[in-house]
C-alpha cells in the first residue's frame, strides 16, 4: 500500500503505526508543518507542555509507566535544547524515549539560520543514536528505526531531527519499511557456559547477594528474580533505580546499597564473597571508593550492554544478555546444581546480616520542637497511600528519603533520576507516568528547590486533566547541598537558602494560579489529615507543601570518594563490625 | 601503555566520524593516529585507528565503538600479522651542493623524489612509523621546510579478509 503525502503526513502516520498514542511537545518555526497533519490525528494526543523539559521528562514518566516508548517534540534551536536535560538523563537511566525535533531547511544548514541549532552534534553524546532527516522519503524508515533502537537492547533515547523542506516536500508512503540497521546487534541470549558456571559459584559461595538494578525490571524480569531469590535463599540488594523490583516485605530483602543504602544493604556487597550483579553497572554511588569496594567478592555480572561488563569492576563470570533470559537460564542451572545434590549453606551469612538489620534497621530523630521531621512525612505517605501507587521522586535529600522510608512492592512504583540526578524531573515525569497509567495513584514527592525548577507543569496538569498528587517536602534550602556544607564545608551555608521563611513563592497560592489544590501542613499532628485530605480529591492535581526541618540529614551515608566501610550511621558514628572482621 | 591498532568498518555516513572522534574524547580515550577511507564496499568505509592504552581501556574502547549504530565491525590488527603503512610528504632544504646526499638517502630508503625547486625537493615515502622516524632524522641536518604525515593504515596478512562478514549483514538489510 503506498500514498503520496507531505513528510509531515507521512511523520504523523508513522508515529500512528509504531503505536504512539500520546505526544508531549511544543510547536514552533521549523516543526510548524508536523504539528498541522498532527492536528488531525485521532490516534495521537498531543500534550502542550509549557517547556520542552517538562516533554522530555514527561516522556521519560510515561515510558517508566508502560514499558513503551515515551515520545517528545520540539522546533528546531532552543527547542531542542531545552531538551537536552531530559535526552541526557534518559540516556543515564536507560529510558527509551524518541526526541523529534524540527530543522532549519537544509539549504539552510550550517549557515546561522534563526533558531537553528546542531541538535544532532549536540546529542551525540547523550543519545542512543540519533538522525538527520533532509529526505521525505527517509521518514517513516527513520521513525521506525529509532523505535526500534530505543526500546530494544539497552534501552535509551533516540532522537530525529527533521529538516523543515523534508516535512513540507511530497512523498510516496508505505508501511512497513524495511529498516537499515546492519550493525546494530544486540546480545540478547546469555552464553550457557557462563550460566553454568554462575550457578556453581551461587552454590559453593558462603556469603552472596543478589546486587540487582535497573535492568531487571526493564527486561520485565521481576517474578523470575523472586524465583531465584527464593531457589537460592540469597539475600536481595535492590538499586535506587531498581525499587520495587524485589518486594521491600520480602525476608531475603536487605534494602538499598549505596552512598545513602542502609547497613545491611551496604555489608551485603561489601561482606560478600559472591556478587551476582543483575542488570546493574557498579556506579560510584553504588561502589563507593572502587578500590576498596568488596574486595573480597568473586563477580558474576549479567547485563545487556557488554560495555558495562569489566567496566568499572572486573568480571570473573561475564553474561552478555536480557537479563529475563539469564535469570530463568539461571534457574535452571541453579536447579541442575541443587538436582545433584550441590546446595549452598547460606546460615552464617543470615546470621551477620540479620544482625545488621535489626541492629541498624533505618531511623531519624525528631528535634524535639513541633517540628515535622521530613522522613516521618514520607513515612506516613507509605502507610496511608500504600504500595500500588507509583511515586515519583526529585533528586536530593527528599529522594533519598522517598527510597529509604517508602515501602515498594511492586516493580515500576518508583520512578526516579538515579545516574543523572536531574533537579526537577519529578513534576513533569509524575504528569507523563500519570498518563501512561491514568488508573494509578501518582505522587510525585519533590523538594522545594526541585519544584521551582519544573512547576509550570502543574498549568499542563490542570488543563489536561492530569490530577497528579505533589508532596513538596519543603525545608527551604538545597537540602543535599546544605547536607554537604554541614558535613564538609564547615556549616558555610554558600548559596542553598531558599530563604522559606519569606514564603516567596507561597507554594499554596503558586497550586491555586494554577488551577490545583494547595494544601500546607506545618506540624506533625497534621501529617495524616492532610494526606488524606489530598487522597480525597480526585480531579484536579494536588500540591501539599510539607514544611519541614531544615537540619534533617540523610543517614547511612558513605562520603563521596570514600570506602563503603566507612559507612556512618549518623554523624561520627559508624556501625560496629563483627569482632571476626 | 602499548599501542593498538584497530580496524573499524563503519556504514559510509555523514556523520560518523564525529561519532567516532567524540565517542574517544569524551570516554578519554587517545587517538595516536586515525585514517579514513572507502573500501571495496561502496556502503562501507574502513578506519584505522592507533591508540595507545593499557589491555583494559582498550577492551572498553571497542565496547563502546561496539555500541555505535553505525559500527558494522572491529579487529584489531596484530603488528606481527599484518602491514601497517603510514606515508609522509617531506620537503628538504637541498641546492646544488647537497642535492645529490639527499637523493642518495632518497634512494636508500625506497623513497620518491615528487618536485624539484632550485633549493628545495619534496619526497614521497612510505613505511611503518620507525622508519618514516628514522628517515627524519638522517634528514634534519639538511633543513626540514615542511612535513605532512597520513594516519596510519593496515591490513591482515593471509588470504582472509575482514570485510567478507560485514559485507553479508549490509546486504541483509539492503
Amino acid at each position: 500500500m503506498t500514498e503520496r503525502m507531505t513528510g509531515a503526513q507521512a511523520l504523523v502516520r508513522a508515529l500512528e503505526h509504531v503505536g504512539v498514542d500520546t505526544v508531549f511537545g511544543i510547536p514552533g518555526g521549523a516543526i510548524l508543518p508536523a504539528y498541522d497533519p498532527l492536528y488531525d490525528s485521532a490516534k495521537i494526543r498531543h500534550v502542550l507542555v509549557r517547556h520542552e523539559q517538562g516533554a522530555g521528562h514527561a516522556a521519560e514518566g510515561y515510558a517508566q509507566a508502560t514499558g513503551k516508548v515515551g515520545v517528545c517534540m520540539a522546533t528546531s534551536g532552543p527547542g531542542a535544547t531545552n531538551l537536552v536535560t531530559a535526552i541526557a538523563d534518559a540516556y543515564m537511566d536507560s529510558v527509551p524515549i524518541v526526541a523529534i525535533t524540527g530543522q532549519v531547511a537544509s539549504p539552510m544548514i550550517g549557515t546561522d539560520a534563526f533558531q537553528e541549532a546542531d541538535i544532532v552534534g549536540i546529542t551525540m553524546p547523550i543519545t542512543k543514536h540519533n538522525f538527520l532527516v533532509t529526505d521525505p522519503a527517509d521518514i517513516p524508515r527513520t521513525i521506525a528505526e529509532a523505535f526500534h533502537v530505543a526500546l530494544t537492547g539497552r534501552p535509551g533515547p533516540v532522537l530525529v531531527d527533521i529538516a523543515k523542506d523534508a516535512l513540507q516536500a511530497t512523498m510516496t508512503f508505505s508501511w512497513p519499511p524495511t529498516l537499515q540497521l546492519p550493525g546494530y546487534r544486540p546480545v540478547t541470549r546469555p552464553h550457557s557456559k557462563q550460566i553454568r558456571e554462575a550457578a556453581k559459584l551461587i552454590v559453593e559461595a558462603r556469603r552472596p547477594v543478589l546486587y540487582v538494578g535497573g535492568g531487571v525490571h526493564k527486561a520485565r524480569a521481576s517474578d523470575e528474580l523472586r524465583r531465584l531469590a527464593e531457589l537460592t535463599g540469597i539475600p536481595v540488594t535492590t538499586t535506587l533505580m531498581a525499587r520495587g523490583t524485589f518486594p521491600d516485605s520480602h525476608p531475603q530483602h536487605v534494602g538499598m546499597p549505596g552512598m545513602h543504602g542502609n547497613v545491611a544493604a551496604v555489608a551485603s556487597l561489601q561482606r560478600s564473597d559472591l556478587i551476582v550483579a543483575l542488570g546493574t553497572r557498579f556506579d560510584d554511588r553504588v561502589t563507593g571508593q572502587l578500590s576498596s569496594f568488596a574486595p573480597h567478592a568473586k563477580i558474576v555480572h549479567a547485563d545487556i550492554d557488554p560495555a558495562e561488563i569489566s567496566k568499572n569492576r572486573h568480571a570473573d563470570v561475564p553474561i552478555v544478555g536480557d537479563c529475563r533470559e539469564v535469570i530463568g537460564d539461571l534457574i535452571g542451572a541453579v536447579e541442575h546444581e541443587h538436582a545433584e545434590g550441590r546446595t549452598g549453606d547460606y546460615t552464617d551469612w543470615w546470621t551477620q546480616l540479620n544482625g545488621y538489620k535489626n541492629t541498624y534497621a533505618l531511623g531519624y530523630d525528631d528535634f524535639g520542637d513541633d517540628s515535622t521531621a521530613p522522613q516521618f512525612v514520607l513515612e506516613r505517605l507509605s502507610e496511608l497511600v500504600g504500595p500500588e501507587a507509583i511515586y515519583v521522586a526529585g533528586v536530593g535529600q527528599h529522594q533519598m528519603w522517598a527510597s529509604q522510608f517508602i515501602r515498594y512492592e511492586r516493580p515500576g512504583s518508583f520512578v526516579n533520576s538515579g545516574g543523572a540526578g536531574t533537579m526537577g524531573f519529578a513534576v513533569p515525569a509524575a504528569m507523563g507516568a500519570k498518563m501512561g497509567s491514568p488508573e494509578s495513584t501518582v505522587w510525585a514527592i519533590d523538594g522545594d528547590g526541585c519544584f521551582q525548577m519544573t512547576n509550570q507543569e502543574l498549568a499542563t496538569c490542570a488543563l489536561e486533566g492530569v490530577p497528579i498528587k505533589i508532596a513538596v517536602i519543603n525545608n527551604g534550602n538545597l537540602g543535599m547541598v546544605r547536607q554537604w556544607q554541614t558535613l564538609f564545608y564547615d556549616k558555610r551555608y554558600s548559596n542553598t537558602d531558599l530563604q522559606a521563611v519569606r514564603r516567596i513563592p507561597d507554594f499554596v497560592k503558586l497550586a491555586e494560579a494554577y488551577g490545583c489544590v494547595g494544601l500546607r501542613c506545618e506540624r506533625p499532628e497534621d501529617v495524616d489529615a492532610t494526606i488524606k485530605k489530598a487522597m480525597e480529591i480526585n480531579d484536579v492535581p494536588v500540591v501539599v507543601d510539607f514544611v519541614v526541618h531544615q537540619d534533617a540529614m540523610v543517614w547511612p551515608m558513605v562520603a563521596a570518594g570514600t570506602s563503603n566501610d566507612d559507612i556512618k550511621i549518623a554523624r561520627d558514628m559508624a556501625p560496629v563490625w563483627d569482632a571476626e572482621e | 601503555m602499548s599501542r593498538h591498532t584497530l580496524s573499524v568498518l563503519v556504514e559510509n555516513r555523514p556523520g560518523v566520524l564525529a561519532r567516532v572522534a567524540s565517542l574517544f574524547s569524551r570516554r578519554g580515550f587517545n587517538i595516536d593516529s586515525l585514517a579514513v577511507g572507502p573500501t571495496e564496499h561502496q556502503d562501507i568505509s574502513r578506519m584505522t585507528i592507533v591508540v595507545n592504552v593499557e589491555e583494559l581501556p582498550l577492551e572498553q574502547v571497542t565496547k563502546q565503538l561496539n555500541k555505535l549504530v553505525n559500527v558494522l565491525k572491529i579487529v584489531e590488527l596484530d603488528t606481527g600479522q599484518s602491514v601497517q603503512r603510514e606515508l609522509m610528504l617531506i620537503k628538504v632544504r637541498a641546492d646544488a651542493d647537497t642535492r645529490s646526499n639527499v637523493l642518495e638517502l632518497v634512494s636508500l630508503f625506497r623513497a620518491r623524489c615528487v618536485d624539484v625547486a632550485s633549493d628545495a625537493v619534496t619526497i614521497e615515502v612510505t613505511g611503518t612509523p620507525e622508519k618514516l622516524a628514522a628517515f627524519i632524522r638522517v634528514l634534519e641536518p639538511f633543513g626540514i621546510k615542511e612535513l605532512v604525515q597520513s594516519g596510519m593504515v593496515a591490513i591482515g596478512r593471509g588470504a582472509r579478509s575482514i570485510t567478507d562478514r560485514s559485507l553479508r549483514a549490509l546486504d541483509r538489510s539492503a
